[in-house]
């Protein structure tokens, strides 16, 4: 095959899904433009490529990246921002999208771990179900302050398959005292654009600007074991189950008091100064519980006598 | 110069008797915002603390102000604990809690060097919460583990705070290890003293 007829192989592949262009045609346009116009061959493969866009009617972003494509990978080697790769994983857990614009949100994961993704209404993509398995390709990584996540799009192609994957546990398990629950924890206000859900500081985002935005309960806490300290956050389920406050009675609160903070520190009296121990997920330096247990019960002491003994 | 944010002082676990032995303080860096730890004696540096003890005593010992005074007894001795106007959560948390009960606090160590030249320590909370006989009792473990951690370390070779401790004190390490086996002993003797009641 002469380097034209490759690249003409894989515009051809690129556009596949959409449109059936014939590998002869598309030669012809950039051999007419590569050596006819003496266009360098990046350019005329730009160009093709948009005249078949055009015919389409498609956007860039709706065919398959072109050039080498995607990569193969296991979800906890994603640690770039705006990679196009394949990934096969089990849909773990389906959350509930924050808006009309996110047809579905949740957690994918294979045998190295989890992971976000996100897909969007415009994708027009078929509705992924929980607990089976899927070969993704063309799915690209996002990255949010440190946290990775993928984002399904017009190009992925989602074959089904008949097998399972043992989901990698990246979850972690720490217990101490709850000795400080930091700002940003009880009530907030989240952007509601599609697929920010940043945290916003005095009505802003800092992506876009002033918004209304949504409310949500969390708790951005430290667990401290007297060596180490771990930073951990309680999603809205799990602080309304570790507090008792309930979004509504949150939202209340507030409203009584004419003032948000109130609920951060009626949960403070709830949690601080108790040993817990909780368990999820790692992102960045956090953990994000998914389970969690107040230490009540006896210690051994006895165990501790004889070390101290012995010494 | 590259700083990466600063991270978390862990809250050290050290009995009152310890506590109330450990007078040097000193800083790891000339920065004015530099975190001040105190050397306990027992070789480790603490910026902050957590104990849990029985509230046997408040007061407000402000004049202008209202600047209260806990006393908070473990198995060893007493904390002092100030809480005023700069730790309101604190302060309003001593304000309203009856005395006896138990209570954990997360709070700074503080020196503060009496006309004689003794240096007294006590602590400055930054959250007091009442909190059940079990979250006590798991603290004396908890709080005996780490003790006899260091005391084990002590005399390692490349333990600088174990240096700094025989450098700055002339205390027996020993008296915390014993201190430790009398805070479990002291646990015992209530669990059986439920059984048989």
């Amino acid at each position: 095959m002469t380097d034209l007829r490759t690249h003409a192989a894989e515009i051809a592949e690129q556009f596949s899904d959409h449109l059936d262009v014939d590998e002869d045609d598309i030669e012809e346009r950039l051999d007419n433009l590569v050596n006819e116009y003496k266009v360098p061959v990046d350019e005329a493969r730009r160009s093709v490529v948009n005249h078949y866009l055009d015919e389409a009617g498609l956007e860039r972003d709706a065919i398959r990246a072109g050039g080498g494509g995607s990569q193969a990978v296991e979800v906890s080697d994603i640690d770039e921002d705006e990679q196009w790769v394949d990934i096969t994983v089990k849909l773990v857990e389906l959350w509930e999208p924050r808006s009309d614009s996110i047809s579905q949100v949740g957690l994918l994961g294979d045998e190295s771990g989890t992971i976000k993704f996100v897909s969007f209404t415009t994708s027009e993509l078929p509705e992924l179900k929980e607990g089976s398995v899927y070969s993704l390709q063309n799915v690209v990584t996002d990255e949010y302050q440190g946290r990775y996540s993928v984002k399904l799009n017009r190009t992925t192609t989602i074959t089904e398959l008949d097998e399972d994957i043992e989901v990698g546990d990246d979850s972690v398990s720490v217990e101490g005292a709850f000795v400080d629950i930091q700002s940003g924890s009880g009530l907030i206000k989240r952007c509601p654009e599609e697929g920010c859900t940043r945290v916003l500081q005095n009505g802003r985002c800092s992506e876009h600007g002033n918004v209304e935005g949504e409310f949500d309960l969390r708790i951005k806490g430290v667990l401290d074991n007297g060596n180490e300290v771990q930073e951990i956050i309680f999603n809205k389920e799990m602080t309304e189950e570790l507090t008792g406050i309930t979004l509504e009675e949150a939202k209340q609160m507030a409203m009584d008091a004419l003032d948000t903070t109130i609920v951060a520190d009626e949960m403070a009296e709830d949690v601080l100064g108790r040993y817990y121990r909780v368990s999820g997920p790692t992102l960045g330096r956090y953990v994000l519980v998914n389970e969690f247990e107040q230490l009540t019960g006896p210690v051994d002491a006895e165990a501790v006598l004889i070390k101290a003994r012995s010494m | 110069m590259s700083q990466s944010a600063p991270t978390r002082e862990v809250a050290r676990r050290v009995f009152a008797q310890e506590f109330n032995d450990a007078a040097y303080t000193f800083k790891e860096s000339d920065d004015e915002r530099a975190p001040v730890y105190l050397l306990l004696p027992s070789g480790a540096q603490a910026n902050r603390v957590f104990l849990v003890g029985t509230l046997t005593e408040k007061e407000d010992v402000g004049e202008d102000n209202e600047y209260w005074r806990g006393r908070i007894v473990d198995p060893t001795g007493t904390f002092f604990v100030y809480a005023g106007q700069y730790q309101p959560e604190a302060a309003s948390a001593l304000r309203e809690l009856d005395a006896p009960s138990y209570v954990s606090i997360v709070g700074k160590p503080r020196t503060y060097e009496t006309d004689d030249g003794t240096v007294n320590v006590s602590v400055r909370p930054e959250s007091i919460s009442k909190v059940d006989a079990a979250t006590r009792d798991r603290w004396v473990v908890e709080t005996a583990e780490r003790t006899l951690e260091r005391v084990d370390r002590f005399e390692e070779e490349g333990n600088e705070y174990g240096r700094m401790a025989r450098e700055q004190y002339d205390l027996p390490v020993d008296s915390y290890r014993q201190a430790a086996i009398a805070a479990l002993q002291s646990l015992e003797t209530t669990d059986e003293l439920e059984v048989e009641a």
